[in-house]
């Protein structure tokens, strides 16, 4: 009843929530590897994910999804980091670009470059004060920490970096 | 798995080595020599030098290689002199070999050559088949051609005994020449081309290896007795060949191949195991006429060939049947070389660039490969460039490294006086990676950190070699330089690293040039860049000019670091390593943690007023499994099973398994309680995926539930979960204590008890079918334990593994597994099966038998058939690696072909044919291969047989270093050095001299080291202590009458032993003063292997155990009774069983309350005596100590 349609995707059934959620794990990897290594696992691989989130077992889905957060060696990580940046207060529903962790010379990206190349409305001005929180798992991480740190460890199951920008709160 | 290397040359013919684990090529060792060609295996290398002479250099090892000499002294006995030198005229020399035919004065036999130096004088060998003889080791008969016996009798005329003495190989991790002195038909002209293999065509210990090379002429010779105890071979024979030869190649196996000039390729046929040089050639033509072969290399199935246009082809289609291949196929790619090593895996030279290709995506399914790839590991020496913390880096990872005690390596010697005195001063008291960090790029060329690193360990020990190498006509190094040491002498301020904690950072001032290795190292490299002129610039890289892989084990998906850069210079990769490695410490790091860990309670916190919804859960599994009926006829029937858990208030768990079965279409479950569960052992074949379980009464009965799932999935499931639960219900997690008693079971799934305090209690004792098992990952066939959480552990492969504080791994994941200290784990073993043939009077043996025989292709016990296609691996997790192959090391002997001769079926087999035989088998073998993961490190490289940890008792010292002897694969005793808990794997193996190769080894209390030789007697080892961890010497104990003993294991006074027939012994009369006992007195039949503890308590696995339902083989026995005072016990209480192969109780030392420590040692205090009966005489005098009391 009552489902808000307009804000949610509504989801017919439980196979189309799965669906979605590979979907997005596939978008994810296309992004980080070309898609090589969700192409390279086997359908019981996939099932495995969605049935290690559906019940709750994480070290079940940890076993295929720890795969696909590996990176060559040679490389000093993914090719681009799958993340979408929601804000509050635009209409815009997300915010998604190409946007890679390493820099051309070699420096690692962190979470601040990616602001402020993708959304630089959010960062505070170097004098002015923070209007903004950057919120992932509802904490605020540091913005010096690496990109691919986060997108390692504090993706979520579907592989994204979901990012929140929120008003600071004004008590 | 440990790192392998990979040898190549350089176009200036500097010999590097690249390790599979490291990502910098390593200048060899010995690097005084240039060399044109190497040919390498896993413990040497062969070469030919720029002076045109072979070189072999074989890789240090902790365990020597050494042979006996041995030499005859006969006697005849006259009536005037009793036994002496006066011989009838027909009789032999006085001094002579076993067959007395040749004449052999011990101060005739000499060193074959001066890379071999005697270990001890000669001594008169006691010992004569196992038992020890009297009278100075004499053997007596009636004439010479005779029977020997070791007791005199009255027609006794002559009499021998046997001198031995051992002479060691000592030249190794050096390159040494090989003498050609005594060839034939004179010396060979100079070489062109040489290559190993063959290595796969005996096994150990034989290690036959096939050393051939071509000359300049284009003659092929073979070099014989190349061997790992003989590595210099015999002698060149020729091997003449249709046409004249320019190159050759030799695989591990039977493949050999040669160019011609003309173009065409030679390939060898009939090389086997009794005919290592072939037989005969056969020609294969080049792929096209105009463009000739000029290069080939083969490997265990594969050839590779280079035609004039540097274009690289494969041969399809070769194997051991057809050596020749039917077609070539063109690759990619145009090289100068390529070379096959292990796994078939390849390498080639580049023609543009001269860099060293790797091969990728070769596996067994496709030999071909996928890409060439470029390796671009830099050498150590261009490393220097780049400057202070590559260097430090490097430092850290030399010095990390074991420190193999190998003064004889190379330090390039030849230290003229004068050189000596032109180095400034009293020498620089610099630690030694001085000498690798501040090399600029001045003096960075050829000898590098290489050489920097010999230093390091030629400062553990001084080696004699350092003075022979130095002859050696090594027409480059010696650059007689008055220049001393530019790059010490020239900059000794811009030592930055002279505070880093070195292991051995002791450097004595080198006045003397003799008694100092490592000076004349530094000597050495002051002096090589001299004679080099700067070959190469700052930022080229290497250009190539030879490979050889055959010593490189890459595994078909290894990750090897060979292909990146790691030179430090470039700025993204030392920020990256910068803000990533300490990234542990890191703000933001600690920040998130921080807040996730505020989170995680904000959003708990405002709920926990909350009432649990559930208060007491139930959750069930349920599935359909196979059970294993309990009525007659038994057989797998489908059920339905359940398993409940319950999680009470308390937060306790219990849980309960139902079986829902139908029997006369009646419904019936059957219940097990899973806190009553003693044991789940996972039971794979073939077939079936099934488990058993245990509970006391199903210990008793011998007649576990048994359990089949359609799925390997499926069954590890479930016996993960039910693990889990039973571990639960009995509150029993994380990792084994140091205490706990380990066992295998005969599939090597490996299982781990805690000892409960009245496991051991003299009342009241813990029935043993009530201690619970559960099961680690890994895969051994053998392990050991001691009290300070020292465990190691032998593969059926024979590869020694360490316990590495980890538990699960293997099909346990989750949380019954920790997160760290689980690494990959496989191992390898044989399957056998029997070829058998019957004789008749028409075509002479057949395979065509008697309608009654047995199948022509069975098993060992010609029951059930076996054929070569039909044969499955043991289990679904084994998977084939090699082909079939006859063996020929069976019990009793083989004739040239492997087959066993017997006069009918069911009998004894012989290896050589008679009248009277009418039946033959052969035994063939099929390596397969586990792979799996557990709390276990390779400890390598020396393959053991059997290992022993010293038991410590639980008021004893704990400190210092703890005891632990082993016996290598093929017999040598060795006692590893530094094994503490913090360093369960230890450092470094002592090698401990005998006689013959050993079998089994124990250490019991006190240091008593007792030891099982191959031959079933048994050795008692004097003199050990913890100041002398090798002791000094073995005492010859008998066996007892007429047994071949096979165990030995010793507690803290006890010692027992096994015999072959599974009888087992006690030793009487061991006292302080005299360790070795009086005799054996025998406690039990039916035993196959024993475990004596640190309380002299005795733990077996026995054979034929009654149960109400079943006998049982396999199972685990506890000795009861046993006293101080009654130190036999009386019986035996049963335990788990039905498949055990192995126990450890020898870390539990847990007593009971009731301290009864005082009576076990008051037996052992009093003065240690003169031990007597010494097997040798040759150590004179020994010293009076016996064993150290507690």
């Amino acid at each position: 009843k009552s489902f808000p349609e307009k804000d949610l995707l509504h989801c017919p059934s439980k196979d189309a929530v799965e669906a979605h959620f590979m979907s997005c794990v596939k978008e994810a990897d296309a992004l980080k590897h070309k898609s090589q290594v969700i192409n390279e696992m086997q359908k019981k691989d996939h099932k495995q994910l969605w049935m290690g989130l559906q019940n709750d077992r994480f070290d079940q889905f940890w076993a295929i999804n720890r795969k696909l957060m590996e990176y060559p060696a040679e490389e000093n990580g993914f090719r681009y980091i799958p993340f979408r940046i929601y804000q509050t207060t635009t209409e815009r529903p997300f915010i998604q670009k190409l946007f890679r962790p390493v820099a051309a010379d070699g420096q690692l990206h962190t979470l601040g470059d990616l602001l402020k190349e993708v959304c630089p409305s959010a960062l505070a001005p170097e004098d002015g004060e923070k209007k903004n929180q950057v919120m992932i798992h509802g904490i605020e991480p540091m913005l010096e920490t690496p990109l691919q740190w986060l997108s390692e460890h504090l993706s979520y199951p579907d592989n994204f970096l979901h990012i929140s920008i929120i008003p600071q709160p004004t008590d | 798995m440990p790192s392998s290397v990979l040898w190549a040359v350089d176009l200036f013919g500097k010999v590097y080595t690249l390790s599979t684990a490291g990502q910098y090529w390593e200048l060899c060792k010995d690097s005084q020599l240039e060399f044109k060609r190497v040919s390498a295996t896993t413990q040497c290398c062969w070469g030919i030098a720029c002076d045109n002479q072979v070189y072999v250099y074989v890789c240090a090892s902790d365990v020597p290689i050494r042979r006996r000499e041995e030499a005859y002294e006969n006697q005849r006995w006259n009536p005037v002199g009793g036994f002496c030198e006066k011989f009838l005229p027909s009789d032999r020399w006085q001094w002579s070999d076993v067959s007395g035919l040749q004449h052999r004065p011990l101060d005739g036999v000499a060193l074959p050559s001066r890379h071999w130096e005697w270990e001890s004088d000669w001594y008169v060998d006691e010992n004569f088949g196992g038992e020890p003889t009297e009278k100075g080791g004499w053997t007596y008969a009636i004439d010479f051609p005779a029977t020997y016996t070791r007791d005199k009798k009255w027609n006794s005329c002559v009499r021998r005994r046997r001198w031995i003495r051992y002479r060691r190989y000592r030249s190794r991790d050096a390159w040494a020449k090989i003498p050609s002195k005594d060839d034939p038909e004179q010396l060979p002209d100079p070489f062109n081309d040489l290559s190993v293999g063959g290595w796969e065509i005996t096994d150990e210990p034989v290690g036959r290896l096939s050393v051939w090379a071509v000359s300049l002429q284009g003659k092929v010779w073979y070099r014989e007795d190349v061997s790992h105890p003989n590595p210099e071979g015999s002698s060149w024979s020729l091997v003449d060949t249709p046409g004249e030869a320019v190159q050759i190649s030799c695989g591990p196996h039977d493949l050999l191949w040669v160019t011609l000039w003309e173009g065409q390729a030679l390939v060898r046929e009939g090389i086997n195991r009794n005919n290592p040089k072939g037989s005969s050639w056969s020609i294969v033509e080049p792929p096209a006429s105009e463009n000739g072969i000029v290069h080939v290399s083969v490997g265990v199935s594969v050839v590779w060939a280079i035609t004039k246009d540097r274009k690289v082809w494969f041969r399809r289609g070769v194997n051991s049947h057809n050596p020749c291949g039917t077609s070539w196929i063109e690759m990619v790619g145009d090289m100068m070389m390529v070379n096959v090593g292990l796994n078939d895996q390849v390498w080639g030279i580049g023609c543009e660039d001269r860099a060293v290709y790797f091969r990728q995506g070769v596996t067994q399914s496709e030999l071909s490969g996928k890409t060439w790839k470029a390796i671009v590991a830099s050498r150590e020496s261009d490393r220097s460039h780049s400057g202070s913390s590559s260097s430090l880096l490097s430092a850290g990872c030399f010095f990390g490294d074991e420190v193999r005690g190998s003064g004889e390596s190379c330090a390039p010697s030849d230290t003229d006086a004068s050189l000596e005195a032109d180095r400034p001063g009293p020498d620089q008291p610099v630690p030694a990676e001085s000498v690798d960090g501040p090399r600029n790029s001045r003096d960075s060329s050829a000898s590098g950190p290489g050489t920097g690193r010999t230093t390091e360990r030629a400062v553990e020990v001084p080696g004699p070699a350092t003075q022979t190498s130095g002859p050696e006509p090594g027409p480059t190094t010696q650059t007689s330089g008055p220049e001393p040491c530019p790059g010490l002498a020239s900059s000794p301020a811009e030592l930055p690293w002279t505070n880093i904690d070195l292991k051995e950072p002791k450097r004595a001032p080198g006045h003397s040039a003799a008694g100092f290795p490592e000076t004349t190292g530094l000597s050495s490299m002051g002096l090589l860049p001299l004679g080099l002129e700067e070959p190469y610039g700052a930022d080229d890289h290497p250009l190539w000019a030879w490979v050889s892989g055959g010593g490189c084990a890459v595994e078909a998906h290894a990750v090897l670091k060979w292909f990146t850069v790691q030179s430090g210079l470039s700025p993204s990769v030392q920020t990256l390593s910068l803000s990533i490695m300490p990234a542990q410490t890191a703000a933001w790091r600690k920040q998130i943690f921080q807040q996730l860990t505020e989170r995680t309670k904000r959003e708990l916190e405002h709920f926990r007023h909350y009432e649990q919804a559930v208060e007491q859960s139930v959750w069930v599994k349920t599935g359909s499994l196979q059970w294993w009926c309990d009525w007659k006829p038994h057989k797998w029937v489908d059920v339905r099973v359940a398993l409940e858990q319950f999680t009470g208030l308390d937060g306790a768990r219990d849980s309960i398994l139902f079986i829902y079965y139908v029997v006369h279409e009646e419904k019936k479950y059957l219940h097990v309680f899973l806190n009553e569960v003693t044991v789940l052992v996972p039971v794979l074949n073939e077939t079936k995926h099934s488990f058993a379980l245990y509970t006391p009464e199903r210990t008793r009965q011998r007649w576990p539930v048994r359990l089949a799932a359609t799925t390997e999935q499926d069954m590890n499931d479930w016996l993960a979960l039910l693990n889990l639960s039973c571990c639960e219900s009995r509150r029993v997690h994380g990792r084994p204590s140091p205490q706990a008693i380990w066992s295998i079971t005969c599939k090597g799934d490996i299982f781990v008890s805690e000892p409960s305090p009245d496991l051991e209690a003299s009342e009241h004792r813990l029935p043993c079918d009530q201690m619970f098992w559960r099961q680690v990952g890994g895969h051994l066939r053998v392990v050991e334990a001691n009290s300070r959480g020292v465990v190691w552990g032998i593969g059926y492969d024979h590869t020694a593994w360490v316990y590495t504080g980890g538990y699960g791994g293997g099909c346990f994941q989750g949380l019954a597994s920790s997160t760290s200290n689980i690494y990959t784990q496989s191992d390898v073993k044989c399957v056998y099966i029997y070829e058998n043939q019957r004789w008749n009077p028409v075509t002479g043996y057949s395979s065509r038998g008697l309608p009654t025989d047995r199948y022509m292709w069975s098993d060992a016990s010609g029951l059930h058939e076996c054929t070569k296609a039909g044969t499955k691996p043991p289990s679904l997790q084994w998977t084939w690696v090699s082909d079939w192959s006859v063996d020929f090391s069976v019990p009793g002997g083989t004739d040239q072909e492997g087959w066993q001769y017997a006069s009918d079926f069911p009998a004894s087999y012989h290896g050589y044919k008679t009248m009277k035989d009418f039946v033959r088998r052969r035994c063939w073998a099929r390596k397969c291969k586990l792979v799996t993961s557990g709390p276990w490190l390779e400890v390598a490289p020396i393959a053991l047989g059997d290992v022993s940890i010293i038991p410590e008792s639980p008021g004893a010292d704990r400190s210092g270093h703890i005891a632990l002897w082993a016996v290598s694969d093929k017999g040598d005793v060795l006692c590893r050095l530094g094994v503490s808990e913090l360093n369960p794997a230890g450092s470094s193996w002592l090698h401990v001299g005998t006689d013959q190769p050993f079998t089994s080894i124990s250490i019991g209390g006190c240091h008593q080291v007792w030891a099982v030789a191959r031959d079933g007697s048994a050795f008692y080892r004097g003199s050990v202590s913890p100041t002398q961890p090798a002791g000094d010497c073995w005492y010859h104990i008998p066996s007892p009458p007429k047994q071949r003993l096979k165990q030995v294991s010793v507690g803290q006074t006890a010692v027992y032993a096994l015999d072959e027939n599974g009888n087992l012994w006690y030793r009487q009369g061991v006292t302080p003063s005299y360790p070795q006992g009086s005799s054996w007195e025998h406690v039990s039949n039916n035993v196959c292997r024993v475990s004596v503890g640190p309380l002299d308590q005795v733990w077996i696995i026995a054979n034929k155990v009654p149960g109400s339902r079943s006998m049982s083989r396999g199972t685990v026995c506890h000795r009861t009774g046993v006293q101080p005072r009654e130190p036999m016990g009386q019986g035996w209480d049963y335990g788990i069983g039905g498949g055990w192969d192995h126990i450890t109780i020898r870390a539990n030392a847990t007593r009971a309350l009731r301290s009864r420590s005082q009576e076990t040692t008051t037996d052992w205090s009093g003065e240690p005596g003169l031990p007597s009966t010494p097997s040798r005489v040759a150590g004179a005098l020994l010293e009076a100590h016996g064993p150290v009391c507690c």
